[in-house]
């Protein structure tokens, strides 16, 4: 699969609130050319419930079910029931998540509904802060950044929630970035395909509350791939398998770059450049990294 | 026709006389028997005591293939709440029941439910709320909720239980409605205690129910956004159609009722109930178990020579206001209020002096008794009305602390 054969059908469209540059949008978009017409989207609240638009217009071409923040993934194991009720097994049910109401508020309503087993797709879009509050600190915030809740730089590593996820032994789970399209593509339709609870974290590089210029995007999301900030992988079947660039540093075919490398060109990181450079702090951000893929290598190499 | 299929359904070989199906258990087993006879597809509820026995009951129906929906076990009330108004939104009927801390843990999605016009329907079990930990009865936890745009009921025994769940799935899904639909009764003095119940067939409860046609649906074939981004002059619409929505419930709630005596026989469904206020003097205003309790009250007082009344408020949203002026008329007004509303007074005498304001210098009294599960006899209650009768009471009286200084 190349990006050119991708469907052509737009389910998110033209026109939209989105800020320039907004990687939730270039997400949304490949995920529903892979999920297809006969979908409902649940969304709680993030920057979605913003960019979907003013009622009585909106900026997608299928059902969006608005909730609560904390509320994603209990609203939709109500939708999935509603709908297989009436016998519309087909119809495929996914919670479109941001960080916060993920890793956060949401986490009790999400380890409810995969524990249940309830047969949907759980997708966070990750761009680790409460960014549609105006970037504050969520349990996805790397160690080091500033947010304004964490005014001299976040001083906790952020939740592995991928580990969090995989310990309810669910069938499908993915790690996926917005700047791998096809690995996204494939990621959704494999989870459409697949009966029971499936989890998709995307990150998702956000320009505003990561301070990088809005043409970078795609970009940031490649740089933390490469130097390990972030890992392409799939759970399937209680397997881990990376993908892609991190499958070769897991199996260290290639040498990481220095998450330096990642987090210099981002504003949140500046107090850790200038005006002196805070040594201490950018070790701890790499140490973190590093244990982060011994573990990995520990248990799925 | 009808006659013939009730003789039918209802007959248990004694030559086709119509025969009544009545049980005798317990007002949570009323609500459960209710639930499952209305179908809904969907139920999804967590549970808290004393509520358990009702969802325990629904889970059995399941096991027993009596029920044939789907049970959400979700992990919290919250939960319970968003998964009704997910499964609503696509546009099944749906049930829950919780009570006190639990319907607390679901106020926001309280307000979501009414908001988006969705007729969840739910019990819930007026309990204490802690701390300390208490499970007795109180209504403070579902009059806490009286702003959420939910209809809420009070009953007073386990026949109207099981009529006004039936009832109220007619109401929330009425087009002129649309709105969720909360069944107050109070901890144990109801929910835990047998009372005979008559249960009409399920073809008699299909008949009168009817399909669900809800107003809007979540349908991929006509995909529409819900929810989403609204500006303030099209939130102050949404806000106005709700209080809209309450106007129709006053007129429909006796009208469904009607419905359903024409049918069954019983009346169950004035906003308000009034017993023995034809010459009344004085009448005396409660909700739930007291106002039951209090039945046998005005009939003692009556024999000692009191001209009182009872009106015995079942619905606290929609406010019967215009039935209380006609009440307070000739008469004056006693309140009595399982619940307070601290800095202020029992909500229901506010609501009562509210709806009186400008329109009747009636004297009201008002008296807080029950809070915490403490008992409120019939003895309490004549004390209180004679209390109020006699005396000149300025400001709400805590019944039983007359005498203690603050």
């Amino acid at each position: 699969m190349a990006i050119k054969d991708l469907p052509d059908t737009e389910y998110v469209l033209a026109g939209s609130a989105a800020c320039p540059g907004c990687p939730a949008t270039i997400g949304l978009r490949i995920v529903l050319k892979a999920l297809g017409k006969n979908t409902v989207m649940i969304v709680p609240a993030c920057c979605t419930a913003v960019i979907e638009s003013v009622y009585p217009n909106t900026s997608f071409d299928i059902p969006v079910m608005n909730i609560a923040f904390e509320a994603a993934a209990a609203g939709a194991s109500g939708v999935e029931a509603g709908l297989r009720m009436q016998g519309k097994k087909d119809t495929t049910v996914f919670a479109w998540a941001g960080d916060g109401g993920t890793y956060d508020i949401g986490i009790q309503a999400l380890s409810g509904a995969i524990e249940r087993q309830t047969n949907f797709i759980y997708i966070c879009y990750n761009n680790q802060i409460y960014s549609n509050t105006g970037i504050q600190r969520s349990g996805a915030t790397p160690l080091g950044a500033w947010t304004t809740t964490t005014v001299g730089g976040k001083t906790e590593v952020r939740k592995e929630m991928g580990d969090i996820i995989r310990a309810h032994h669910l069938p499908y789970a993915a790690q996926a970035c917005i700047s791998y399209p096809e690995d996204l593509y494939n990621k959704v339709k494999k989870a459409k395909s697949i009966k029971g609870p499936k989890y998709i974290e995307i990150l998702a590089p956000c320009p505003p509350g990561w301070h990088f210029p809005m043409e970078k995007t795609v970009d940031m999301g490649v740089l933390a791939i490469e130097t390990g900030a972030w890992a392409l992988y799939e759970f399937e079947n209680e397997k881990m398998i990376f993908n892609g660039k991190s499958k070769l540093l897991l199996e260290k075919k290639i040498e990481p770059k220095p998450v330096e490398e990642w987090i210099k060109y981002q504003g949140r990181f500046r107090h850790l450049f200038k005006p002196t450079r805070d040594e201490k702090t950018l070790k701890a951000i790499q140490d973190n990294t590093d244990i982060i893929w011994e573990r990995y290598r520990k248990c799925y190499l | 026709m009808r006659k013939r299929m009730q003789c039918k359904s209802n007959n248990h070989g004694k030559g086709g006389a119509t025969m009544k199906n009545i049980i005798i258990n317990t007002g949570n087993y009323s609500a459960a028997k209710a639930a499952v006879m209305a179908k809904p597809d969907v139920v999804a509820a967590y549970p808290i005591t004393p509520q358990t026995t009702l969802v325990e009951s629904i889970a059995n129906y399941i096991a027993s293939g009596e029920y044939k929906g789907e049970y959400i076990c979700v992990e919290s009330e919250h939960s319970a709440m968003s998964a009704c108004i997910g499964a609503s939104a696509t546009g099944v009927r749906t049930f829950t029941a919780t009570s006190s801390h639990g319907l607390l843990h679901m106020h926001e999605m309280l307000h979501w439910a009414a908001l988006a016009r969705l007729p969840v329907i739910m019990c819930n079990i007026n309990r204490v709320i802690g701390p300390g930990w208490n499970i007795w009865a109180d209504e403070n936890d579902s009059i806490s909720q009286r702003d959420t745009g939910w209809i809420q009921f009070y009953c007073s025994s386990n026949q109207e239980i099981f009529d006004t769940v039936i009832q109220a799935f007619k109401l929330g899904e009425h087009k002129d409605v649309a709105l969720p639909v909360m069944i107050n009764y109070n901890a144990f003095i109801l929910s835990h205690t047998s009372m005979p119940a008559e249960i009409p067939s399920q073809k008699e409860i299909d008949d009168y129910l009817g399909k669900y046609q809800p107003l809007w649906r979540i349908d991929p074939e006509n995909p529409v956004t819900f929810g989403n981004i609204i500006m303030p002059a099209d939130y102050e619409k949404v806000r106005r159609a709700m209080q809209y929505a309450h106007e129709n419930a006053k007129r429909l709630i006796p009208e469904i009722a009607q419905d359903w005596k024409k049918k069954f026989g019983r009346f169950n469904g004035n906003l308000i109930e009034k017993y023995r206020c034809e010459d009344a003097e004085v009448i005396l205003l409660a909700m739930g178990a007291i106002a039951a309790e209090s039945k046998v009250s005005i009939d003692n007082l009556r024999k000692e020579g009191y001209k009182i009344g009872l009106a015995r408020v079942r619905t606290f949203r929609p406010f019967p206001a215009e039935e209380i002026v006609k009440l307070a008329k000739k008469t004056e007004l006693i309140v009595i209020d399982r619940n307070i509303s601290c800095g202020y007074e029992g909500a229901l005498f506010t609501e009562v002096k509210s709806a009186l304001y400008n329109k009747s210098d009636a004297k009201v009294s008002g008296f807080i008794a029950g809070l915490g599960g403490k008992d409120v006899t019939y003895n309490h209650i004549e004390d209180m009305c004679k209390k109020a009768i006699k005396g000149k009471l300025k400001e709400t009286v805590w019944y039983g602390f007359e005498e203690v200084k603050k």
